[in-house]
């Protein structure tokens, strides 16, 4: 319970490298905003002394050096300061999105007022997340209702979820213990019970927790069945090997096996990555993304399909996606 | 050389010198309910905000209260959104935007200027009803139920989830919008058509640039708002879809239409109190205000930039980072004019002749916790650090830093200085002192706690909590007690002097300025003799020498030689 425990402490507990990074901006700030305000603190109260009514200070016109140049002087001080400090910052995060490596996915859903999260075996938990220490982590976020937000203190880490749409977060947890999962977003009557717990475990131990989990239908296996009751598999063929027309489908339709991770030419002229977020929009919004070649005859199943569905046919889609030799 | 004051209206006819002040010209509810003085209407106004600072100050109590524990144990989860709700609409909408504009704005703009009233009076009444039927509708909107989507908003919750009176509500906002919006039309077209024969630009008072910059950003932002909660309005009650994604809709859409509007209005909260500080300052120091015409730019870029950083609420939401990186850049920029402020107010007070009146300890109080809650922003205004803080309590400190510590407390002090100019009445300065001592402590101990429980990662709008924050709530509540009793005991006393004030003289304070040119309470048109401007404002020493050491003295007259 190290995250948990400490009696008035006056910083949070740092777990992940994340935190450090932020942790080092605020020192910074801190120091700084002290500086400042020290100084208007010394201006007033120095002046406020030393020029009380009557005192014995000697008044009369402003000094040369105290006319406008002063004033030139520190507004090009505060903005060079102001600059500085932004400079600093955005580096900081654009550094952070760079280094993306091969991460751990896990699914997170949101919904008034619990956190659902998704394992890539398929092993669930609820209001729960359990990591390994020292791995990347990518959460892919959706909400099935109103705007929720997955924030860990501890992580320094924040990010809106919201509905119809996924958005990522990544972070790398570097130390163990349990640690507070807020719903920061206000989400209606029970916002404040919306809480988890985050477990960051040894490698080792991680693996063992979700070996132990009850094994659930993977995702993948889940999506397969979608793939084929939905009606997918009657164009783009069994197990999204493609077709063509004359050979039994109506359609010609692209093949999706090999899909995933690969740049995909579009009719408009673009290549895109042909990453979760476009394998769903090529299911919800067909007719933003049309494949290079193929008429766009896919029909929307935005309204159709749950939030889960969509989740595990993309699940299904990544799977046949990696397996070797089945490029396109 | 002083052609206005009291002793030539006094020789023309001294016994109306009595008689006919704003107050006492006409006399009958009427009279006031269908006045169309501004002074008049000011008032009117100070009564209804008082009435809403009540019910929203109410509200903040029973917040305070019930986060005195962890539990949710004083009201339910669904009570304490309601509260929330409650207390942001009333004190944001109610209460801060209209807060000094609408009262000390309204009062002393015409008299600044050296004008017998704003440019349409008929439209400020108006606007006054605009307010009060917005006003009703809010309280209708409480009194069946509440609503429990915090002060924001946010859709999809507010259009498809909350079950509360949310169309209420937001008509209410949208009304009290038209009414901002009819003020600010009315003060822009009074600063420029009726400045008295000589009151060039550069030397208005910087109240009246403030106002105007106020004015402007009202008129040109609250548009949005009206917009956005008509779209909520729309999506609510008729099923358009707008910005519900089951139906194609964006969420975020709001976002950026709400706070389009609601950034700008933190200025338009903000910028009537740089000016109120202004006036109080220089008058206190006896010095003329540090770089008037920087302070002038400083107004000017900080309602434009207003418009332009709107993003820096939304880094968590989603939007693409390099979006938030600009907003990022911007908001850093934003701080340099404010940063001016605060250094000029600082420099009006070297080689001045200080005394410490109760409106010069709230001016100090307010460049203090304007600065930290200034620099607290920036940590905000960084993207990686706000991904930690932003929705916890440490927002929470900031924005209460600036918008009540800030704002609030200019408006206090602007009570205290211009009371006599209102009423005709002293505050005790006793009182008053120990007041606006009290106020400072007071909202510090409140409010500083915060800064602290956010950074550790208590989020905002929680009605019970993990016990470890349970001693920084503690510490919040029980200042949150000394802060109430700083804001009630100048009800207690001003309410007081009204019958046992000592009476005032027209300058009490020796200020410059128009308004302290005629009789305190002025006569009903403002002058009994038009003012002409010779010079510009702040003139509180020749301009080689500085404040004599012996009496308060010399500043020359604006508006004399007549
Ligand atoms: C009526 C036939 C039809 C059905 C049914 C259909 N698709 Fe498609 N799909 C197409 C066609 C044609 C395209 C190529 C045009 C385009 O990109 O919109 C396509 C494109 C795609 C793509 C993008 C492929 C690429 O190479 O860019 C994906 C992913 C996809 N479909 C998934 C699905 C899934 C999952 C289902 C079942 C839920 C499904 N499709 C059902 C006809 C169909
Ligand atoms: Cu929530
Ligand atoms: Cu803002």
């Amino acid at each position: 319970m190290s995250g948990l425990s400490g009696w008035v402490p006056l910083w949070p507990p740092a777990a992940s490298a994340e935190a450090g990074t932020v942790d080092a901006i605020v020192l910074l700030l801190l120091g700084l905003s002290g500086a400042v305000l020290l100084l208007v603190l010394c201006l007033v109260a120095g002046f406020a002394i030393r020029y009380r009514r009557g005192s014995p200070a000697k008044r009369g016109a402003l000094p040369e050096l105290v006319q406008s140049e002063v004033e030139i002087g520190w507004t090009a001080a505060t903005l060079l300061l102001a600059l500085l400090l932004f400079a600093w910052a955005a580096s900081a995060q654009l550094g952070e999105e760079r280094t993306q490596s091969d991460a751990l996915e896990i699914h997170v859903t949101a919904r008034q007022w619990m956190w659902k999260a998704q394992h890539p075996n398929g092993a669930r938990e609820i209001n729960a997340l359990h990591l390994p220490r020292g791995e990347p982590v990518r959460l892919l976020m959706t909400s099935e209702d109103v705007i929720h937000s997955f924030f860990v203190p501890a992580f320094r880490i924040k990010q809106d979820v919201l509905p119809g749409r996924v958005t990522q977060l990544r972070f790398h947890p570097t130390e163990t213990g349990e640690f507070h999962l807020f719903c920061a977003e206000f989400c209606g009557t029970l916002h404040a019970r919306m809480l988890g717990t985050v477990t960051v475990m040894e490698p080792g131990d991680y693996a063992r927790w979700r070996a132990a989990q009850p094994e659930g239908d993977g995702l993948a296996r889940e999506g397969a069945a979608l793939f084929v009751s939905l009606g997918c598999a009657g164009c783009h063929g069994a197990g999204g090997g493609g077709s063509e027309v004359g050979v039994g489908a109506t359609v010609r339709a692209p093949r999706l096996a090999g899909l995933y991770g690969r740049d995909v030419p579009l009719a408009d002229g673009r290549v895109v990555r042909a990453d979760e977020a476009y394998l769903r929009d090529s299911i919800l919004q067909p007719g933003r993304d049309v494949a290079a070649g193929y008429a766009p005859l896919m029909p929307s199943f935005a309204g159709l399909l749950g939030e889960g569905e969509v989740q595990r046919l993309v699940a299904y889609l990544r799977e046949r996606g990696e397996q070797p030799g089945e490029g396109r | 050389m002083s052609g206005i004051t009291a002793d030539d209206a006094m020789a023309e006819a001294p016994q109306e010198r009595q008689g006919d002040s704003y107050l006492t010209a006409e006399t009958g509810l009427a009279s006031w309910l269908l006045t169309t003085d501004h002074k008049r209407v000011a008032l009117l106004y100070a009564a209804a905000l008082t009435a809403f600072f009540f019910i929203g100050g109410a509200a903040a109590v029973l917040i305070r209260l019930e986060l005195f524990t962890p539990a949710s144990d004083l009201v339910s989860a669904e009570g304490y959104n309601r509260l929330f709700t409650l207390h942001g609409l009333v004190m944001v909408w109610f209460f801060l935007v209209p807060a000094i504009p609408n009262t000390l704005g309204n009062f002393l703009l015409p008299l600044m200027i050296g004008a017998r009233d704003l440019a349409f009076p008929r439209l400020n009444l108006f606007s006054w009803y605009l307010f009060m039927g917005a006003g009703l509708l809010l309280l209708a909107a409480l009194l069946l139920g509440g609503v429990d989507t915090g002060w924001t908003f946010y859709t999809p919750f507010s259009t498809g989830y909350a079950h509360s009176n949310v169309l209420l509500a937001a008509l209410a906002v949208v009304l009290v919008g038209f009414s901002s919006v009819a003020t600010g039309v009315n003060m822009l077209a009074t600063v420029h058509l009726l400045r008295a024969p000589g009151m060039g630009w550069f030397r208005l008072p910087l109240l009246v640039w403030s106002i105007y910059g106020t004015a402007l950003v009202m008129v040109l932002a609250t548009p949005v708002l009206a917009a956005a909660l008509l779209l909520v309005v729309a999506e609510r009650a008729f099923g358009l879809p707008i910005f519900d994604p089951r139906q194609g809709g964006d969420p975020l859409l709001f976002q950026h239409l709400f706070w389009f509007y609601s950034h700008p209005a933190v200025y338009i909260m903000i910028l009537p109190a740089f000016g109120v500080v202004s006036e109080i300052v220089p008058c206190f120091a006896r010095r003329r205000i540090f770089g008037y015409t920087f302070m002038v730019y400083a107004i000017l870029m900080i309602a434009l930039l207003g418009f332009l950083v709107w993003g820096h609420h939304m880094f968590v939401s989603g939007q693409s980072l390099y979006a938030s990186l600009v907003f990022s850049f911007l908001s850093f920029v934003i701080a340099v004019p404010s940063a001016i402020k605060v250094f000029n107010w600082s420099f009006t007070l070297y080689r001045g002749q200080i005394s410490f009146q109760a409106p010069m300890l709230y001016a100090l109080g307010f460049i203090g916790l304007f600065t930290l809650g200034g620099l607290t922003g920036l940590v905000l205004a960084s993207v990686p650090v706000n991904r930690h803080v932003t929705d916890t309590y440490y927002v929470v400190a900031h924005f209460h830093f600036i918008m009540v510590g800030g704002a609030v407390t200019a408006l206090y002090g602007g009570l205290h200085f211009w009371w006599p100019k209102i009423t005709g009445r002293m505050p005790p300065d006793g009182w008053a002192r120990f007041a606006a001592v009290l106020m400072f402590f007071g909202f510090s101990f409140t409010f500083f706690p915060m800064f602290v429980m956010g950074f550790l990662g208590m989020p905002r709008r929680y009605a019970s909590y993990p016990p470890e924050f349970q001693v920084w709530h503690v510490l919040a509540s029980a200042g949150a007690v000394l802060l109430a009793a700083a804001y009630l005991l100048p009800m207690g006393y001003l309410a007081w002097s009204l019958v046992r004030g000592r009476r005032a003289g027209d300058d009490p304070w020796n200020a410059t300025g128009l308004e302290w040119r005629t009789a305190s309470p002025p006569p009903r048109d403002n002058f009994r003799v038009p003012p002409i401007v010779e010079e510009a404002a702040y003139l509180y020493h020749p301009r080689h020498e500085g404040p004599r050491h012996e009496e308060q003295e010399p500043h020359r007259d604006q508006g004399g030689g007549t």
